[in-house]
């Protein structure tokens, strides 16, 4: 499982890619991509200043 | 595009952008790449930067200066106001910006020096070699590309990979990121000779509100919280709640997002081959969040040490140390000094910063330093002097102008 974007609510600021421990998320223009390293810890989606990811439950 | 530089700079932000302009200058072949197809924008800055400083490094031009302020006014929880002129309100305060027109002025001097800009270009790795950086993977247009350089120069933003792949730890922690909203607002009434801050643990849970004039009645209104604090709420939510009680007729006409780097100094910012700079650096002011002028300040320096490293074809880390010994020397301690006020002042209590905010209101700190202003506070309020010795002690070889007088 990996950490789901809400591209209609992202901003593409990278906040989130700063704070990823593998450094699964990367941001390309104006969207975040996500790789297979994200172990869902939820980082991302805590610091987003939008709440645009979410952690699948 | 060529397939080999001599330096390779990602990201054309303001210290990407002096980098590349100074290496350039120094007869470098310099590629700036950018991975937007527009430098500037989206912004994710409250475009405030102190006017003094910035002078040495770009001609004031009105195209990209918005507002001209004189100083700050901090808020108090309880509206207690505390007024401070340009010289100590920090880096932050002199000239509101328009980042999208500064920072393509930037990318232009670096043009104009020499340096070849590529848009919509995105490093996607390093090229190593015997544990040596020898130049970028990247990706334009959707083709792939290796392009080598002697030195790669990471100026990448807080999103940085370019440390990450070169085996330096940038990833930040939740407390160690202020994660920020804001509008761009008009239709308000502003104060348009000060950019205003509001503390407080309700208003913004570790971090602030700020306003900062756009001319044309126009202003930034954003929050920064510290990440920890944000989950429950978001920057945007306490956002929204502050426009609605303070200006609640003003009409919002741009919405930006972004994340600044609090933490701090960072272990190291060079390797073989490879030099950090700017918010990539962790280079940020952990107070305030300021980072423009030092990034290009460091820039400068990078650029300046990246020409010496070539022509004396040496490009190791212990060669490129300069930069790193430099950099520290010159903001270092103000960084790991700022990060001590903001550890102690993110803990007051919105009462305690009442009370902070009284015993300043109404004192003329019209020529005081920071450290005189620090000082005042502790006069008034000896408990903060014991938690904050550690700033004192570490600047015992500045002239600690305590004896400076307060007029009440």
């Amino acid at each position: 499982m990996t950490v789901k974007v809400n591209r209609f609510k992202c901003g593409y600021c990278g906040a989130c890619v700063s704070v990823c421990p593998p450094g699964a998320l990367e941001l390309i223009e104006t969207w975040i991509e996500v790789d297979e390293t994200c172990t869902d810890c939820g980082i991302c989606a805590k610091i987003c200043p939008v709440g645009a990811l979410e952690v699948p439950k | 595009m060529k397939d080999r530089y001599d330096v390779i700079v990602v990201g054309a932000g303001p210290g990407g952008s002096m980098t590349a302009k100074t290496a350039a200058n120094a007869g470098l072949d310099v590629l700036l790449i950018e991975k937007r197809q527009q430098i500037g924008d989206p912004v994710r800055c409250a475009e405030g930067v102190n006017k003094k400083y910035l002078k040495e490094y770009i001609q004031p031009d009105p195209a990209w200066i918005s507002a001209e302020v004189k100083g700050s006014k901090i808020y108090a929880p309880d509206g207690a106001m505390v007024e401070m002129s340009e010289e100590i309100a920090g880096a932050e305060v002199g000239y509101v910006l328009e980042r999208k027109v500064f920072d393509r002025a930037l990318a232009r001097d670096a043009a104009l020096a020499g340096a070849e800009v590529m848009v919509k270009t995105r490093a996607t790795g390093l090229l190593m070699e015997d544990g040596f950086v020898k130049g970028i993977k990247a990706e334009h247009m959707d083709e792939k590309y290796n392009i080598r350089a002697d030195i790669v120069v990471g100026a990448d933003g807080v999103e940085s990979k370019v440390g990450r792949w070169a085996g330096i730890d940038t990833t930040l922690k939740p407390k160690d990121i202020c994660t920020c909203a804001q509008y761009l607002m008009t239709d308000i009434e502003i104060d348009t000779d000060f950019c205003e801050f509001y503390v407080g643990q309700k208003i913004a849970p570790l971090g602030y509100v700020w306003v900062f004039p756009k001319g044309n009645n126009m202003a930034n209104v954003g929050i920064g919280i510290t990440g920890h604090m944000s989950g429950e709420v978001r920057a945007k939510e306490l956002l929204d709640d502050f426009v609605l009680k303070r200006y609640p007729g003003g009409k919002v006409i741009e919405f930006i997002v972004g994340g600044v780097p609090i933490c701090g100094t960072i272990e190291r910012t060079v390797a073989n081959g490879l030099m950090l700079v700017g918010d990539a650096a962790r280079q940020s002011d952990p107070v305030t969040g300021g980072g423009i002028f030092n990034s290009m300040w460091a820039g400068d320096i990078a650029g300046k040490v990246a020409a010496n490293a070539i022509k004396h074809s040496d490009v190791s880390a212990e060669f490129l140390q300069e930069y790193e010994t430099k950099w520290r020397v010159g903001l270092g301690r103000d960084l790991d000094m700022s990060l001590v006020v903001k550890e102690r002042f993110t803990r007051l209590t919105d009462d305690e910063l009442n009370t902070l905010g009284h015993s300043l209101e109404g004192i003329d700190l019209g020529n005081t330093t920071l450290i005189g202003l620090l000082w005042a506070l502790f006069k008034a309020n000896k408990k903060l002097l014991w938690d904050l010795r550690g700033i004192f002690k570490g600047i015992k070889d500045l002239e600690m102008e305590s004896s400076v007088e307060v007029n009440s």
